[in-house]
């Protein structure tokens, strides 16, 4: 058993159009795993249903062994899934400090709410924003912070809940070289705390060099799963990302 | 036998009425995203016109019917969203809320000051004609009525279908970015779509004027049964309007003609509009959580805490003053200011820091004030005990429309302030048939406060105590949630937190603050009634909240103290009334756009002033809270 | 030297705070196929969006046959000649197959002109016209998207992504239109995922990185370098 089954060939459709198409994977503990495809191969609609945003119209998600298919996307959280967006969703009104302790504060339950916060919070709080290296930006407003970082404000706030899996989308996107470097880094330390984590991602050099497993994506099947260097080698994914021609000379 | 067939007949053409209606409110929602509160009310103004040309300047029927539905009223639709509604389709639906609400005060206060109360009787389309139907006598109007809505339904069917300029006005339904592409002119195809819009509400009210009479708010509230019909088709398919629209009229009519007309059942025939339109939604699928929504409030800067303490100090100190100087007739104004002021301290936390819209406020009010009276104990846990059972029934309220959200929710609430107006307040249980309660001032410690002065500072008290409330709640975890919800649901759902039932958290404590300022207020003038608390009244609330800054308490004040001056300027200069309310809507549309407008300005101002006293030294990174929020749409996709 | 059919000059976009474009220079020929080729988040999509007049440049020069359009509406430039199929399906899905040719008439084309040369390239399109143009599948859809690129006769086609997510069997039936159209004289502008497929029918390409274009040439000194740019440079 995984962490996290996609299972039974869960199949989304919008209107006429297939957004993922029998498709069933996995990720395990202590693992990163790669969600890799061409824009539009259903990556996004992936974590939508895992997260609980979407109903799949077919298929099972299971999370700990346990059917969450239509386990409401709040519940999902509780037991301990926590997602970052591709389009940020991050608290645009308020500083970076306050959307940490936002998400602390939901992790404290309502209880929580309504008793003032304990010096231990505010140390929760700088400790998260450390971890990913926001501590600089604590002050500033959540809008006015670059791409990248409210990226990784995002992963901060998910951290709040020591979430036993992380679905990242699209992390590293707006981040520069070093901070991408960084940030592999910080992904396989959030692996070996015994974390799992599954990461819809474009940069090739990252994925190939921190996922432990990758599948990848064309129009909403899987196409190819393996060990990175696998999914290198193999034709199929060659083809999803370069088109038909040539796939000799490219190989 | 024959009084089936002539209900039904008259629920038919009723029906047909709503139908016209709907379908020019669906046609604007659905090319513009604009959901036009003043649907109804618009289609009074121009029943007015109607009436003004055909029997005050005695132009032929047929002529002012034309220049009504041909000219007056198409050109309004355009103008309107050209320069009123454009571009508030992909704001938030708070601000379009606003903008129309405006619109629809704007119009009720221009029809008062054009067309002063008076008795008119509008007639009939071909008065005193009429055809035997199996022993039913049908009046011609109510004939031309029904083939109209079977005309419209027709040439709306072939303009959507048959015509270029309709299949585009379909098109930016979906995607006006991708119209425009295309090289469509979507602000054409809006325009054309208010202009028909108007012309279908002025032909609905037109048409329904001889049975309700030229009233300026029965046509106004047409809106919620067009609002229900439309709510069949999920506000999109004219088809299933037509049907909801039909199905409204014949229940309608039957319950005029079956339900008892006293007792409790009786309010039913009335309420009718507003417990379909429940129905109808409690049966509506659930609405998912949505990514990417409109983000970046403009919101007022947090007060230090120190600031915050002097001004309340001298709130206390003015009123106390006052009240040693004030004739008690000035004293009750100041003691409604202070309610006022307390009800939209409520709409600050809903609508300023939740970003939700209540168009029933002092409906709530009202709950909270029935309680208190009929309690007969003017004591605290008295006061305490209304406002939680306004509280209540702010849930109940909330529940039914938990999955929906936005523009849903808050024409719910409208329809749940006119369900209680008709159904609740008015019965023999509640206001009770004299329409009036006797309600004692508050005693607190033993200590009882039956003098006008000493109550009126006991209320500034409470003002000031929920003041304190409101900005310790959104200094704190709770606020920074509230916010937090309201720039994005997806998040905060992600994180782990119920989105649903905070909402109705939030709805709760909202409506149990109006309780209190409710029970307070019951206390204030010693007599009340139904008609204190009128769903109506909450508009103009609203719009004052906004045009004096909804996310600020200081606007709360201050837009306190202009409701309660907005009537005593209306009695001072009566043949201006209608104007002084009209300016209250229009001002809205104007400034609907900043939330917190007018405190906004105020602020901005003091900063000014302050900053020419001493010269401020301040690092960046301090002033944060005191920097007012910068609106910043946050890009949709940065990435590509 | 000719006039070229779209010149950007240090051309700067940005969404709010962040700046997206920093600095474009790019030409496309008269009669030229431009593909435009880079990894996500390097500004491509922005680029067409600024050329078409859906989004603001902060500052720069657009000049479009020599003219310069800078505060020009996407539907002014459309009537004008400048035919734009954006990422996605750009189509109307709750409109049939004919109502969505109907609607290409407002470039100023016949609507019987339009459905005549739609259903000539594409028989299938016939076969469904009145069928809603959302229930087509992923690759009827883009064809009916090309229909407009086919019908309006334009003098600049933008393309945007018009390979994603179908199979690669109809991206090459697709890309035999668009060569078919570069041939009839039209100049394009295509960003392209499937780097392949767009060097075939480009005349030049342009690699935009960092909302910078970095490189320009033929297809043939770019082929190499594009391998790295997409797959990563372990590939």
């Amino acid at each position: 058993m995984s962490l996290l089954e996609v299972d039974d060939d869960v199949v989304v459709r919008f209107g006429g159009v297939t957004a993922v198409d029998h498709a069933s994977f996995t990720a395990g503990t202590g693992l990163v795993t790669g969600l890799i495809g061409p824009n539009g191969a259903g990556k996004t609609t992936c974590f939508n249903v895992i997260s609980g945003l979407l109903r799949p119209a077919k298929g099972t998600v299971r999370f700990h062994g346990r059917d969450v298919t239509s386990t409401p996307v709040h519940r999902r959280a509780k037991r301990g899934m926590g997602r970052t967006f591709q389009r940020l969703e991050a608290f645009g009104s308020l500083s970076v400090r306050d959307n940490v302790r936002a998400a602390v504060d939901i992790n404290r339950g309502l209880g929580g709410l309504l008793t003032p916060g304990h010096r231990s919070q505010a140390a929760r709080v700088d400790a998260l924003l450390d971890r990913v290296g926001l501590t600089h930006y604590a002050a500033e407003r959540a809008d006015a912070i670059p791409t990248g970082t409210a990226r990784l404000l995002e992963l901060a706030r998910c951290l709040a809940a020591d979430p036993a899996l992380l679905l990242l989308d699209e992390p590293s996107s707006g981040l520069n070289e070093s901070e991408t470097e960084a940030f592999g880094v910080l992904l396989r330390e959030l692996a070996a705390d015994g974390r799992g984590v599954l990461m819809v991602e474009h940069d090739m050099d990252l994925v190939m060099s921190v996922c432990d497993t990758i599948h990848a994506l064309d129009f909403g099947r899987v196409i190819a799963s393996g060990a990175p260097a696998e999914i290198r080698g193999d034709a199929a994914v060659q083809r999803a990302y370069l088109g038909k021609a040539d796939v000799g000379q490219v190989a | 036998m024959d009084s089936v067939v002539s209900f039904t007949i008259l629920g038919l053409f009723t029906g047909a009425a709503y139908a016209i209606a709907a379908s020019g409110l669906v046609l604007t929602y659905t090319t513009t995203r604009v959901f036009n509160i003043a649907h109804g009310a618009l289609g009074m103004v121009m029943a007015f016109i109607f009436w003004d040309f055909s029997q005050r300047q005695g132009l032929p029927t047929w002529l002012a019917l034309v220049l009504v539905l041909g000219v007056v009223a198409p050109a309004t639709g355009w103008a309107i969203q050209r320069f009123v509604t454009r571009g508030l389709g992909e704001g938030p639906v708070s601000v379009t809320l606003v903008v129309t609400v405006g619109l629809l005060v704007g119009c009720i206060g221009l029809a008062t000051q054009v067309w002063p109360p008076e008795s008119r009787t509008p007639l009939p389309l071909f008065n005193g004609s009429g055809v035997e139907l199996s022993n039913t006598y049908v009046t011609a109007h109510q004939l031309i009525t029904v083939l109209l809505a079977g005309m419209v339904a027709l040439l709306l069917y072939l303009l959507l279908t048959r015509t270029r300029i309709g299949t585009a006005m379909r098109a930016s339904v979906d995607n006006p970015e991708l119209l425009k592409l295309f090289g469509g002119k979507p602000d054409r195809v809006a325009g054309l779509a208010w202009a028909i819009g108007t012309s279908l509400a002025a032909l609905g009210g037109i048409l329904l004027t001889p049975v309700v009479g030229l009233s300026y708010y029965d046509l106004t509230l047409l809106v919620i049964n067009a609002y229900a019909a439309a709510m069949l088709g999920r506000l999109r398919s004219l088809p299933l309007t037509l049907v909801g629209a039909m199905g409204l009229g014949i229940l309608q009519s039957y319950a005029v003609a079956y339900l008892p007309s006293d007792g409790l059942l009786s309010g039913i025939r009335s309420a009718m509009p507003a417990l379909f339109l429940f129905a109808v939604i409690v049966l509506m699928p659930q609405a998912q959580l949505r990514v990417g929504q409109v983000k970046g409030i403009v919101s007022a800067p947090l007060p230090s805490r120190t600031r915050q303490l002097g001004a309340d100090v001298a709130l206390v100190a003015l009123v106390a003053l006052l009240t040693a100087w004030l004739p008690g007739s000035s004293l009750l104004l100041v003691g409604m200011a202070a309610t006022y002021a307390m009800v939209m301290l409520s709409l600050v936390l809903l609508t300023g820091y939740g970003g939700h819209v209540s168009l029933a406020q002092f409906t709530f009010a009202g709950i909270g004030a029935l309680v208190y009276a009929k309690l007969g104990e003017p004591t605290l846990s008295g006061l305490l005990l209304s406002a939680l059972v306004a509280a209540a029934v702010g849930a109940v309220v909330a529940i039914p429309v938990l999955r929906l959200t936005g523009l849903y929710l808050a024409l719910s609430t409208l329809a749940f302030g006119l369900l209680m107006d008709k159904m609740i307040f008015q019965a023999e249980f509640a206001f009770g048939t004299n329409n009036s309660l006797d309600a004692e001032r508050l005693t607190i410690l033993g200590t009882s406060f039956s003098s006008l002065g000493g109550y009126v500072l006991v209320m500034t008290f409470f003002l000031v105590l929920m003041a304190f409330a409101v900005l310790a709640l959104r200094r704190g975890a709770l606020g920074r949630l509230l916010i937090a919800m309201r720039d994005s649901p997806a998040a905060c759902g992600t994180l782990g937190l119920d989105t649903r039932w905070f909402r109705v958290g939030l709805f709760a404590l909202s409506a149990g603050m109006a309780g209190i300022a409710g029970g307070l207020f019951a206390g204030l003038r010693g007599t009340i009634g139904a008609s204190d608390f009128q769903v109506l009244a909450s508009l103009p609330l609203l719009l004052l909240a906004v045009v004096f800054g909804v996310t600020s308490v200081t606007g709360a004040v201050l837009g306190g103290t202009g409701l309660m001056l907005l009537p005593v300027l209306q009695s001072t200069n009566p043949s201006l009334a209608g104007l002084i309310f009209g300016l209250v809507g229009f001002g809205a549309v104007a400034l609907g756009r900043d939330p917190n407008c007018l405190a906004n300005r105020l602020f901005t101002l003091g900063r000014a002033l302050r900053a020419q006293v001493r010269t401020p030294v301040r690092r960046p990174s301090e002033s944060y809270q005191d920097r007012p929020e910068v609106t910043e749409e946050v890009p949709a996709h940065v990435a590509s | 030297m000719a006039v070229p059919m779209l010149e950007a000059i240090d051309l700067h976009a940005a969404y709010g705070r962040i700046e997206v474009l920093r600095g474009v220079d790019l030409r496309v020929p008269k009669g030229a196929v431009v593909a435009l080729l880079g990894p996500n988040g390097a500004g491509k999509s922005t680029l067409i969006k600024c050329v078409s007049g859906q989004h603001k440049p902060t500052s720069g020069d657009l000049h479009l046959a020599g003219v310069h359009v800078q505060d020009a509406g996407s539907d002014e430039l459309a009537r004008l000649g400048l035919c734009t199929i954006p990422e996605g399906r750009a189509i109307f899905p709750n409109l049939t197959v004919e109502e969505n040719l109907r609607l290409i008439s407002y470039a100023g084309v016949a609507t019987g002109a339009v459905l005549d040369v739609a259903f000539s390239h594409f028989p299938r399109l016939h076969e469904r016209r009145s069928q809603l143009a959302g229930t087509l599948s992923g690759g009827e859809q883009q064809m009916l998207a090309m229909s407009r690129a086919l019908a309006s006769d334009p003098a600049l086609l933008l393309l945007d992504e018009l390979s994603m997510g179908l199979a690669p069997l109809v991206v090459d039936e697709l890309y035999e239109i668009v060569a078919a159209i570069a041939a009839s004289g039209v100049s394009i502008l295509c960003i392209e995922q499937f780097a392949n497929t767009a060097l075939r029918v480009a005349d030049y390409v342009a690699v935009m990185s960092g909302g910078r274009v970095v490189a320009t040439g033929e297809p043939d000194e770019i082929r190499d370098t594009m391998v790295d740019v997409i797959l990563g440079g372990a590939a």
